[in-house]
């Protein structure tokens, strides 16, 4: 076994000399067995993932969709019977969902842009070499490190006037009449898990951001600077239209990924307080987990999924509108 | 060098600053929490460190919380699903850089479609799923679970080393007499190393912080996760702040080391993937 690897290159010099005819009489010999094992070669490979993704994502997707119409609670064994649309009709009254889809808007409208807005700065900073940029580099990136759960919690606590420092800041600025926490005030609270978000997330789009800035051809930038082009005609000239993209492709998907991302939420306030910080994705997850109601929380499931889907869509025609005129 | 880029540069120095002083505040805050003794927890609650350091909430932590054991826990969660995700990936992602072959479109399409559907769907049918097969309250639950949703990222992210290494070693070793698999393991795979190392890495650090899916599936302390500890923990003795801290500092601490490890394949993961943070 180890000695087709020894005569390797030779045999490559070789090749080049029978190139055109050495495929042809062998695969004329190859056996039955041969050929079937050459074709079954790559679904072998791609077996496991497929059986794993198929039974533990894709089957309770679809168990999931038939919950949406019948009445499943985890502690009611006789519940599990259809209830036609009887979800749906529960939610188009629920003010609650409908203040979590305007919650959902909010949160993921303000991290998103943030986000972006931190990302893209840091990116061009970090593009300029300098002394010590590795050191930099690493120390921003790391809050990416830091677990979701550790990350609310540890904002929770800077929150928290007992034991942070941010309220007596706030309060020291004329901010705040007293210092309080942000995370109990109704008319504030969101912008606690939003800020959490934003410190955790500013990497993401800084990292992405920072490989397309790198991609760009810096001789164009030398030539634009001959040409008298100032930094910002530089920027808007030559750095955005390469960036653009990189930039419309993260920030769909992250709009995403944001808009269904629930772990801060979840360890910061639990929706609260009055539900002013729940979302669409809390709320699925506090209806299976705290009130159990399976049902329910997958009707409001099926149609965030439907949301999603639509707004998808919409990726996938402006991608697909970027890459023709690529 | 004129007085405009010397402001110039004094400015962009003085932003990365701001940066890195946004980025460690909060972790530095938790340490600083963690080390303060609770009778100045109070007395001194804004300064930026304590008159007296101890280590008090760490002894506590590691000696009279169950912690330890969610430590241990969450390392086995987190490790084994880095190692089996890992092998699947590195199949399936080669695969899908290699052969061309019948189905492949809808195989990528479906592993398109699991990174864009909100997975927080999935934690009621999950539970009912894997409750009868005895697959809740356990650690395999869980590692299957969390090796099925990171397959998808991590074959994507397997695929693009796998894109990067020429395709004539593998056709060379096969006119040598070797098969496709035993060019791919011994010669594909050690090229790839760095690759491997990486996708340990993001799958490592996904799973230590998965949070949902291990409350909703663990209940109680012998099968708890760090998160779900962590979290009982606060919800139960919300006064004390230092042993949470100091649960928290320990909580970091194999985040931290495997984003060095993983440091420097960031930019490629990230814009393999694209899609998960």
């Amino acid at each position: 076994m180890v000695d087709w690897k020894d005569g390797q290159l030779e045999r490559k010099r070789q090749l080049k000399v029978f190139d055109a005819t050495a495929g042809f009489p062998e695969s004329r010999r190859q056996s039955l067995v041969d050929r079937i094992t050459r074709h079954a070669e790559p679904y072998l490979y791609t077996a496991p993932a497929l059986i794993l993704i198929v039974t533990i994502m894709l089957a309770p997707l679809v168990l999931g969709l038939s919950y949406a119409f019948r009445d499943v609670h985890l502690l009611n064994p006789f519940s599990g019977g259809y209830v036609g649309l009887d979800h749906f009709r529960t939610l188009y009254d629920d003010d609650n969902f409908y203040r979590a889809l305007r919650n959902t808007l909010w949160w993921t409208g303000a991290s998103v842009f943030l986000q972006f807005v931190f990302g893209l700065i840091l990116a061009l900073l970090l593009d300029r070499p300098f002394a010590g940029r590795a050191v930099a580099q690493a120390l921003v990136f790391l809050p990416w490190a830091v677990p979701t759960f550790l990350t609310g919690l540890n904002w929770a606590w800077l929150f928290n006037p007992v034991i942070g420092p941010l309220p007596h800041w706030l309060y020291a600025l004329g901010l705040m009449s007293e210092p309080a926490n942000i995370l109990s005030n109704p008319q504030f609270a969101m912008w606690g898990p939003i800020i959490a978000n934003v410190w955790w997330g500013i990497p993401f789009f800084a990292i992405t951001l920072l490989a397309a800035l790198q991609a760009i051809p810096r001789d164009l930038y030398e030539a634009a600077a001959i040409d008298g082009a100032g930094a910002i005609r530089r920027f808007t000239s030559i750095t955005l239209p390469f960036l653009a993209p990189t930039i419309a492709i993260t920030v769909l998907l992250r709009t995403v990924w944001i808009s269904n991302f629930a772990d801060l939420i979840i360890v910061m306030t639990s929706g609260g307080p009055a539900d002013r910080t729940q979302i669409v994705a809390s709320y699925i997850f506090t209806q299976a987990f705290r009130a159990l109601d399976f049902g329910y929380a997958s009707a409001i499931a099926l149609v965030l999924l439907v949301l999603l889907l639509a707004y998808s869509m919409l990726i996938v025609m402006l991608r697909q509108v970027l890459m023709d005129r690529a | 060098m004129n007085s405009y880029s010397i402001f110039g540069t004094a400015l962009h120095r003085l932003a990365i600053l701001c940066y890195v002083v946004f980025a460690l505040f909060p972790l530095f805050w938790l340490l600083k929490v963690s080390v303060t003794p609770n009778d100045l927890l109070y007395s001194e609650g804004v300064r930026m460190w304590p008159s007296r350091m101890s280590f008090e909430h760490f002894r506590f932590v590691l000696v009279h919380s169950a912690f330890p054991v969610f430590f241990r826990n969450s390392m086995i969660v987190a490790g084994a699903t880095a190692v089996i995700v890992t092998l699947l990936a590195s199949l399936s992602g080669y695969a899908l850089s290699r052969f061309t072959f019948r189905g492949k479109y809808w195989l990528v399409a479906l592993m398109l479609l699991t990174q864009m559907f909100p997975l927080v769907m999935l934690v009621a049918p999950i539970f009912k799923m894997l409750s009868p097969l005895g697959l809740t309250n356990s650690l395999t639950g869980l590692v299957v679970v969390y090796t099925a949703f990171n397959i998808p990222f991590a074959t994507f992210l397997m695929q693009s080393f796998f894109d990067g290494i020429p395709k004539e070693l593998e056709e060379a070793a096969k006119i040598d007499g070797a098969t496709q698999f035993m060019a791919f393991r011994q010669i594909i795979l050690p090229l790839t190393l760095p690759g491997i190392a990486a996708t340990l890495g993001f799958v490592f650090t996904a799973a230590w912080s998965e949070l949902l899916f291990a409350l909703m599936l663990i209940s109680g302390n012998s099968a708890a996760t760090f998160p779900v500890g962590l979290l009982t923990f606060v919800s139960k003795f919300s006064v004390d702040f230092g042993q949470m801290m100091a649960a928290g500092v320990l909580a970091l601490i194999p985040a931290c080391l495997f984003f060095l490890f993983i440091q420097r394949y960031l930019v490629q993961g990230l814009t393999a993937g694209a899609v998960k943070g």
